[in-house]
């Protein structure tokens, strides 16, 4: 017998558990799409450069396409289908519609995934390539709209609809605030300074 | 893409073992530029070793105080550890820079430093490329070559370095722990990554099969005041056409300790060891500066097309420690 270039997963999407049997090369992207229906999450590069495929895995933002469906393992999968609590849309999904965040949607699954997962680095005090003192005793920078720009370089928009993109994940933020952020951070042994 | 057979290692001599038995077979960690290739028809992988489930995604304090960081610690743990943000911050800084916030979830510090090119030539297989069919011509020298290497390249091939964390690391003295099935073994970055000459295609020292367990940073109080800066043809989330990490230390006005490193100027993450040689004990002034810098730019070889590289280097180079020594003066 030929060694198997098929395997049979379980993903949990959104809550849900699926099991199939997918070829290896499938990403995730075309798993969530091309087999569970979900077709929520865009296909726009399919070369990791444009984010229009991003969805939460282990509640940590990637992009899709890059990521095969086997090595996903027990990692839960978060899409756009998941992220309103039933009709109530989540505040990033409201600021999006609130400010016209988007023109011809084809990125909004992508940037409101990464907008989430933005909110929740921020909380947990990671610097980006825009905070001036990376230091932690400079303590965690402001969201400004040029840290939203920065961290939400990973999502085009060919609209360009970026400014309001940009004042939409300002007013989520604001909203989200006085939530306790989930912790991102994987554990690391911190060693002592 | 080609088929290909897919095993979750469960322990490193595991995951040695099974590239030592089949030679076809690559490891697979973040997949973020291994899968992209693997789609592209560049890498034709008949296996897949995941390393992602070994137990390589700490980062520790080491006797000497340096630190030891697991070669499968993602980019986003990396630049958010306190640790590496107080005591190495452009190293923190250049990872900051690289990618966008999704592709560094998913990246790797050991995959960070085995990634390839991005060399248009190379990851089209329409087009001839010694580095990925070995004596098949390089087109880059005579086509598009923009940002391609002013240091250290060879006739065969002119292509770049990619990384931005490789080239704080090498500022850092950083060496690169391995396991084979032989047994485990350690290089200095220094001697990671093998001279162009007439081999673009074997581009490490690593032997055959070895798998990156860690990264390993000597303890720097230097690195204390350290930055890294990047220019690039976007704001954000692009290549860099050329980047520089520096370190400073300077009592009195001089300059009693620097280190300095380029990135996007050579196939590797090039130590500007002629640069600090002429500028330790110097004043730490922008002539000093330029002095040395020139000093390292004075081996360039610049094509057509990327010999715009020399002065930006230059230029960059000169702000980056200008910025350096005013901070050192506060």
């Amino acid at each position: 017998m030929a060694p198997a270039t098929a395997s049979a997963i379980t993903l949990t999407v959104n809550g849900e558990k699926h099991t199939l049997t997918v070829d290896h090369r499938t990403t995730l992207l075309d798993a969530l799409r091309e087999r569970l229906q979900l077709t929520g999450t865009k296909k726009g590069c399919d070369q990791g450069q444009c984010g229009a495929c991003t969805v939460l895995v282990g509640g940590r933002r990637v992009v899709s396409c890059l990521q095969l469906a086997v090595a996903v393992g027990d990692e839960d999968v978060t899409t756009i289908e998941g992220v309103a609590d039933g009709e109530h849309l989540h505040p990033v999904q409201q600021a999006f519609l609130d400010l016209d965040g988007f023109q011809c949607g084809y990125c909004t699954p992508g940037q409101i995934c990464s907008a989430l997962a933005v909110l929740e680095e921020h909380a947990a005090g990671w610097p980006s390539a825009a905070t001036e003192d990376v230091r932690p005793e400079a303590g965690p920078p402001a969201l400004t709209p040029q840290e939203i720009r920065e961290r939400m370089s990973g999502n085009l928009c060919r609209c360009g609809a970026y400014v309001s993109i940009v004042q939409a994940v300002a007013q989520a933020a604001e909203q989200t605030g006085g939530r306790t952020a989930e912790e991102p951070q994987k554990e690391t042994k911190e060693p002592a300074a | 893409m080609k088929e290909f057979t897919y095993e979750r290692a469960q322990d490193v001599g595991g995951a040695v073992a099974l590239l030592d038995a089949d030679p076809q077979a690559r490891y697979l960690a973040g997949g973020t530029n291994l899968v992209d290739l693997m789609k592209a028809g560049v890498e034709r992988p008949g296996q897949l070793v995941d390393v992602r489930a070994l137990p390589l995604d700490r980062i520790e304090t080491t006797d000497d105080g340096g630190l030891r960081i697991g070669a499968t610690v993602t980019n986003s743990d990396l630049a958010a550890h306190p640790h590496i943000r107080r005591h190495y911050p452009a190293l923190a800084q250049a990872v900051l820079e690289g990618a966008s916030g999704q592709l560094r979830n998913m990246a790797t510090v050991g995959g960070n430093l085995l990634q390839r090119t991005r060399c248009a030539y190379f990851t089209d297989t329409a087009f001839p490329c010694n580095k990925r069919t070995p004596g098949s011509g390089c087109p880059a020298r005579t086509g598009e070559h923009h940002n391609h290497a002013i240091l250290g390249a060879s006739e065969h091939c002119v292509a770049v370095h990619p990384s931005d964390m490789g080239v704080a690391l090498a500022a850092f003295d950083a060496a690169v722990t391995y396991e084979t099935a032989e047994g485990a073994g350690e290089l200095p970055l220094a001697d990671f990554y093998l001279p162009v000459g007439e081999t673009p295609h074997v581009e490490t020292a690593l032997p055959p099969g070895a798998l990156i367990t860690s990264v390993t940073l000597p303890p720097a109080p230097v690195a204390a005041l350290s930055r890294y800066r990047k220019v690039r043809e976007r704001a954000s989330y692009a290549f860099a056409i050329g980047s520089a990490a520096a370190a400073l230390d300077v009592s009195d006005g001089v300059v009693r300790e620097v280190r300095l490193a380029f990135g996007a100027v050579a196939s590797r993450p090039w130590r500007a060891r002629t640069a600090e040689r002429v500028l330790t004990g110097q004043p730490a002034s922008g002539d000093a500066f330029t002095e040395a810098v020139d000093a390292e730019l004075a081996a360039a070889e610049a094509l057509p097309l990327n010999a715009y590289k020399v002065p930006l280097m230059r230029n960059l180079v000169l702000a980056l420690l200008t910025e350096l020594a005013e901070e050192a003066a506060r």
